[in-house]
């Protein structure tokens, strides 16, 4: 991933250079209104600490083993644009001081890795973890797609670059003048690498040290998590207003459908009432709802010794104070619901009361 | 369990040793040592952008006989640089560039059953590993005869923003602060294990080795802040500039800009 110089020409490093060019002087101008005095050390710190996590020697399932570029870590943990710059500090200091990476190269490896990566691993976690809570497994995830599609987004930029090299630089002889091999090598030969073994080591390094904080450090997944609660605010909140809305919005919808119920033809098996069985033309629906069974004579006994037991105030969603039947069964869903929510109000209160 | 703390320790250890021999190579007394530093960042930035854009391989040649020639004089062993630059670059470059002798289409040079070799295909392969090969010598050769900390004010001549500079120069620092304590962290858990770990634990130990070390450098990054605002930090940024070209500095440059305009003039 780490393109050293002769490999790309040196119209692509100058196009590469101006390219991340407003990306740094973005970068540096919002983190110093947000840091303040605390930019030089942050970012100074930051980008020592990713430079050594880069060198972990991490066990890949296989067997094998792989170096992550910590990209996603560093977006999620700073946010986009000081990752922009913690992660192009580290690069330059990797290429300059360590020659891992060319010096003409630094501009492409750095719009590869902490633009790209920096910007499409802060949105893949952004958009995967949505409002979830800090302490949520959804970060794992969210953390785990953003490193892998980040680092493989990079892959893909730098074998585009790599690939157009002989389309636009070769001699007289047809010899290629940079990186050798056109699109449709390049691009196959850095992505299976990267979809494999590096994606996978940025896949674990990001899920892991997420989780870590998860457990140890919540406090420093919070710039990125603008909304998001604690597990123990979560619970907290979850009767509020916010976290029921569609609920509420669900319950409201039904309510206004119910006197669709009228438009239901036939009745319902076993809903009969005692004088049902005297009407033909309930007998004939009975009968329907039954297979054709003939129903008896005249209700059971038990039936009819058992139907004055309890007569309901809004006898078939149809109060008697009322003539219209479609708001007779709005006005009774909304009694019906209205009942069931107080009584579990009522009991939560209790419970909440009898907590210690 | 073994195999990746023993890696990562080895890896962080030769970091370690690289850069201590590097900076003791820096100060020692040899041709471009004297060099002022400024000259030497724009002569061997020159140099590496001339190879990069040379189209003639007999250029790119002569500017690695020429890196050649600086780092014998700045008593820079050739061992060295053959097992930090010229091995990995070769091997690296080499697994990328070789295969492109068979798969370049082009005039054939040879053939053995249905394996060509064509003309463009060693020509291309020759142009890129002698370019990241020259380039890699003297990106060294500029480390390993400069402190580090001199390269980062002679990028001042650049127009490099003075906070980057700055940014650049604490982070070098702290890469050695926080390299120390990773491998005290390694070294912790390597004396406390018996046995061996399973893949999955390892991957688990990994992770929090991580994260315990971002969380330790935030910590560090706190302290440091407050340290340099008890000193009276307001946020800018001041560069103490003690270079002062002499009349070998400007020779330099004339050497530097000559072999920089005969390399391009052989190249177009």
């Amino acid at each position: 991933m780490h393109i050293p110089d002769g490999y790309l020409s040196p119209a692509t490093c100058a196009a590469l250079y101006a390219g991340s060019a407003p990306f740094w002087y973005v970068a540096l101008q919002r983190t110093k209104r947000l840091l303040n005095t605390q930019m030089l050390p942050l970012i100074s710190v930051f980008a020592a600490a990713s430079f050594i996590v880069m060198m972990f020697n991490l066990p890949l399932p296989g067997g094998t083993t792989g170096h992550a570029v910590g990209v996603a870590v560093a977006a999620i943990v700073l946010g986009p644009w000081s990752s922009i710059l913690a992660i192009s500090i580290a690069l330059t200091i990797q290429a300059v001081f360590f020659g891992d990476g060319g010096i003409t190269a630094l501009g492409a490896n750095c719009f590869n890795m902490a633009i790209i990566g920096s910007l499409s691993a802060y949105a893949i976690y952004r958009l995967v973890a949505g409002r979830s809570a800090i302490e949520s497994p959804r970060r794992i995830w969210a953390a785990a797609l953003a490193g892998y599609f980040s680092i493989n987004l990079a892959a893909l930029a730098a074998g585009i670059e790599f690939g157009i090299q002989p389309l636009l630089y070769h001699d007289a002889t047809g010899a290629p003048l940079y990186a050798p091999y056109p699109l449709r090598i390049a691009i196959p030969a850095m992505m299976i690498g990267h979809l494999t073994i590096a994606g996978l080591a940025e896949m674990i390094i990001s899920a892991g040290v997420v989780s870590y904080f998860q457990r140890a450090e919540p406090s420093l997944l919070r710039s990125t998590a603008p909304g998001a609660p604690s597990s123990a605010e979560g619970y907290q909140k979850a009767g509020g207003w916010r976290t029921t809305r569609p609920l509420w919005i669900a319950l409201a919808v039904l309510l206004v459908l119910t006197p669709l119920g009228i438009l239901a033809v036939g009745s319902a098996w076993g809903e009969w009432a005692p004088e049902d069985f005297a009407n033909p033309a309930m007998r004939q629906q009975i009968a329907a709802a039954s297979g054709q069974a003939t129903p008896p004579a005249a209700a059971p006994q038990g039936l009819r010794n058992l139907a004055s037991f309890w007569t309901a105030p809004m006898p078939r969603y149809a109060p008697p104070f009322l003539k219209n039947p479609a708001f007779g069964y709005l006005l009774s869903a909304m009694a019906g619901s209205g009942l069931i929510l107080l009584v579990f109000l009522l009991a939560g209160q209790a419970l909440q009361r009898r907590a210690p | 369990m073994k195999s990746f703390v023993e890696r990562t320790l080895r890896g962080l250890l030769t970091t370690a040793e690289y850069a201590a021999t590097a900076e003791q190579m820096a100060i020692s007394r040899g041709a471009l040592q004297r060099v002022d530093p400024r000259v030497k960042v724009a002569g061997i930035l020159g140099l590496i952008v001339t190879a990069v854009a040379s189209r003639r391989l007999a250029a790119i040649g002569g500017l690695f006989v020429l890196a050649l020639i600086l780092a014998m004089v700045s008593r820079i062993p050739l061992g060295r640089l053959g097992v930090w630059v010229w091995t990995p670059v070769l091997l690296f470059t080499g697994a990328i560039g070789v295969p492109a002798i068979f798969l370049t289409p082009g005039r054939a040079v040879a053939a053995w059953g249905g394996i060509v070799l064509t003309e463009p295909g060693i020509r291309g392969a020759a142009f890129l590993i002698s370019r990241a090969e020259t380039a890699a010598t003297l990106s060294a050769l500029l480390v390993l005869t400069t402190p580090w900390p001199w390269v980062l004010k002679a990028l001042r001549i650049f127009r490099c923003p003075l906070v980057m500079v700055a940014i650049l120069g604490m982070t070098y620092r702290y890469i050695f602060v926080i390299l120390q304590t990773a491998l005290d962290m390694f070294e912790s858990r390597k004396s406390r294990t018996v046995g061996v770990l399973a893949a999955s634990e390892r991957r688990r130990l990994a992770a929090s080795t991580a994260g315990v070390l971002l969380s330790k450098s935030l910590l560090l990054a706190g302290d440091v802040h407050l340290a340099m605002r008890s000193r009276g930090f307001q946020g800018e940024v001041y560069l103490l500039q003690d270079f002062r070209a002499v009349a070998a500095d400007w020779c330099w440059l004339a050497g530097f800009a000559a072999v920089v305009l005969v390399a391009l003039r052989m190249s177009f």
